[in-house]
């Protein structure tokens, strides 16, 4: 595993064997997989295959049953944990707090830990605005903001965070190709820019295949595969189309008569 | 049965872990006092129209029905002691406490339930922001602070109702100063004192109970609602329940 060191230290993020149950349902099986500093990881998989489960894990917003995840050698179920290495997550819809502007949401972070004083405060948050541009919705709530908006706004709220691990859950989710395509070149030049490790959960094939170093494909609750991008693509062509084929079967004789009855 | 068992002694806990954490959190309270002036602000700001209104009109139907049935006896210049007793002991605090539950409890429950189902909670986490910290601790503060001068405003505006009726019904016609003198004569300073403690408690409760139930909250939007009934039942529930006890410890 690349993300551990000469001496068998974590120097990223160490997953190991980790299992996740709820109940007798187990969501997450043995699980096992490396990101190493400042890489860009994807984590792929169909609905319910445990992705989102995996990333709250990783976050500590879960316990693993079983197994570990280090965070630069510290356990990753520590809050302590991510208040050292200041990790952030980039929820699916944002998760912003509808009660306060655009401007206060990001601000809201280093004004609760008294990281700085508000002049420094502001240069933070202006900086962050306008690396996403958003700077003219500063004085805006969330919920006058479109979803492309809200993700970028959630993505500038991380970032004030200085994070060194930045988790995204579905980034480009529910968003028209260009602005998935403008969420995905943000992740990159954040990794760029910042050196930030970046994990991405995400059905996106698009974005696996141009911003990911590595990935892994997961398919109920354990890892299908692992490797890069065109690996994956190349050797699991026939299960990332299983996974990805739309739920409702157009060819099914009911739904063309339905169809066409409503045309009618 | 056993599991509905389970169920309850589970969200008991929930309760005691909860109000642990928050306490926990107490020394941070120098630095959230803006926090406790606002939730201090929308209690008592808020509530006191309707706890104004309602006891005024449960303080002028308890001087009317006792009036009636002492005015039998020529008796009226009781009236004052027994809307006076009545009040402070009793029908103000629970009065409040209801009010409170169903005004700012229900409030209280839909503004957490809601930022829990749309993960506002979780980025809070995330943030190592804990929401016991910032979001009950300040709460409850703002209860304990508010809920006794609430009550106080409470008894007052209610034998206020009482002196109102006393005077101008008819077969009642009792002279303000016979109202007040009899209230003055039977009652003693501890009974507003037992009065406005049992309002602490139940607003503080309420307050845990609402914040709690709001935390609770799983699934989608459609629980929030089912958050919000089951906070003002479980709090009416709790009031009436720990109601029997507290006078019962403080007579």
């Amino acid at each position: 595993m690349t993300a551990v060191g000469k001496q068998n230290k974590c120097v990223g993020v160490c997953v190991e064997n980790v299992g996740v149950s709820f109940g007798q349902v187990e969501v997450l099986k043995d699980i096992s997989f490396s990101v190493d500093r400042g890489e860009i990881f994807v984590i792929m998989g169909p609905s319910g295959s445990g992705k989102s489960v995996l990333l709250r894990t990783l976050i500590g917003l879960l316990k693993p049953t079983t197994g570990r995840v280090l965070i630069g050698d510290m356990d990753a179920s520590e809050r302590e944990t991510h208040q050292k290495i200041k990790s952030a997550l980039v929820f699916q819809a944002g998760a912003l707090f509808n009660s306060m502007t655009v401007y206060d949401n990001l601000a809201f972070y280093p004004r609760e830990h008294r990281l700085a004083k508000e002049p420094e405060i502001q240069v933070k948050v202006e900086e962050a605005l306008e690396m996403l541009s958003l700077q003219d919705a500063a004085k805006k709530i969330p919920a006058e903001l479109s979803g492309g908006m809200r993700k970028r706004v959630a993505i500038a709220r991380s970032l004030v965070m200085e994070p060194q691990l930045l988790l995204y859950d579905e980034p480009t989710s529910e968003l028209d190709p260009t602005m998935a395509a403008t969420i995905s070149e943000v992740i990159a030049t954040l990794r760029e820019e910042l050196n930030v490790t970046s994990v991405v959960v995400s059905h996106d094939r698009d974005l696996a295949e141009n911003i990911s170093d590595r990935m892994i494909l997961l398919k109920k609750g354990s890892i299908l595969a692992s490797g890069t991008a065109s690996e994956i693509m190349g050797q699991h062509t026939e299960e990332i189309n299983e996974f990805f084929r739309p739920e409702i079967d157009v060819e099914n004789p009911r739904f063309r008569r339905q169809s066409e009855e409503k045309v009618s | 049965m056993v599991n509905r068992l389970k169920g309850y002694l589970g969200d008991l806990g929930y309760h005691v872990v909860l109000l642990g954490t928050a306490l926990r959190y107490l020394p941070s309270l120098p630095r959230q006092l803006n926090r406790v002036l606002l939730y201090c602000f929308e209690m008592g700001y808020k509530t006191f129209p309707i706890v104004a209104i309602l006891s005024f009109f449960i303080g002028a139907v308890l001087a009317l029905q006792t009036g009636f049935a002492l005015q039998q006896v020529g008796a009226q210049s009781f009236i004052g002691s027994i809307v006076g007793l009545s009040l402070c002991r009793e029908l103000a605090p629970v009065m409040t406490a209801f009010l409170l539950s169903g005004r700012v409890g229900s409030a209280t429950t839909a503004e957490l339930a809601s930022m829990k189902v749309y993960q506002e909670i979780d980025a809070l986490q995330t943030m190592n922001i804990s929401p016991e910290k910032i979001l009950v601790m300040p709460r409850l503060v703002a209860a304990f602070i508010i809920t006794p001068p609430l009550t106080m405003f409470s008894i007052f505006i209610g034998w206020f109702g009482g002196m109102v009726v006393a005077k101008y019904v008819n077969f009642i016609s009792l002279s303000p100063t016979i109202y007040w003198r009899g209230m003055l004569d039977f009652m003693t300073q501890e009974d507003v004192t037992d009065g406005l403690i049992k309002g602490q408690i139940f607003g503080f409760f309420v307050i845990l109970i609402a914040c709690a139930q709001g935390l609770n909250t799983r699934g989608g939007p459609r629980e929030i609602g089912f958050s919000v009934t089951r906070s003002v039942v479980v709090s009416m529930i709790f009031i009436l329940f720990t109601d029997y006890f507290i006078t019962q410890a403080l007579l």
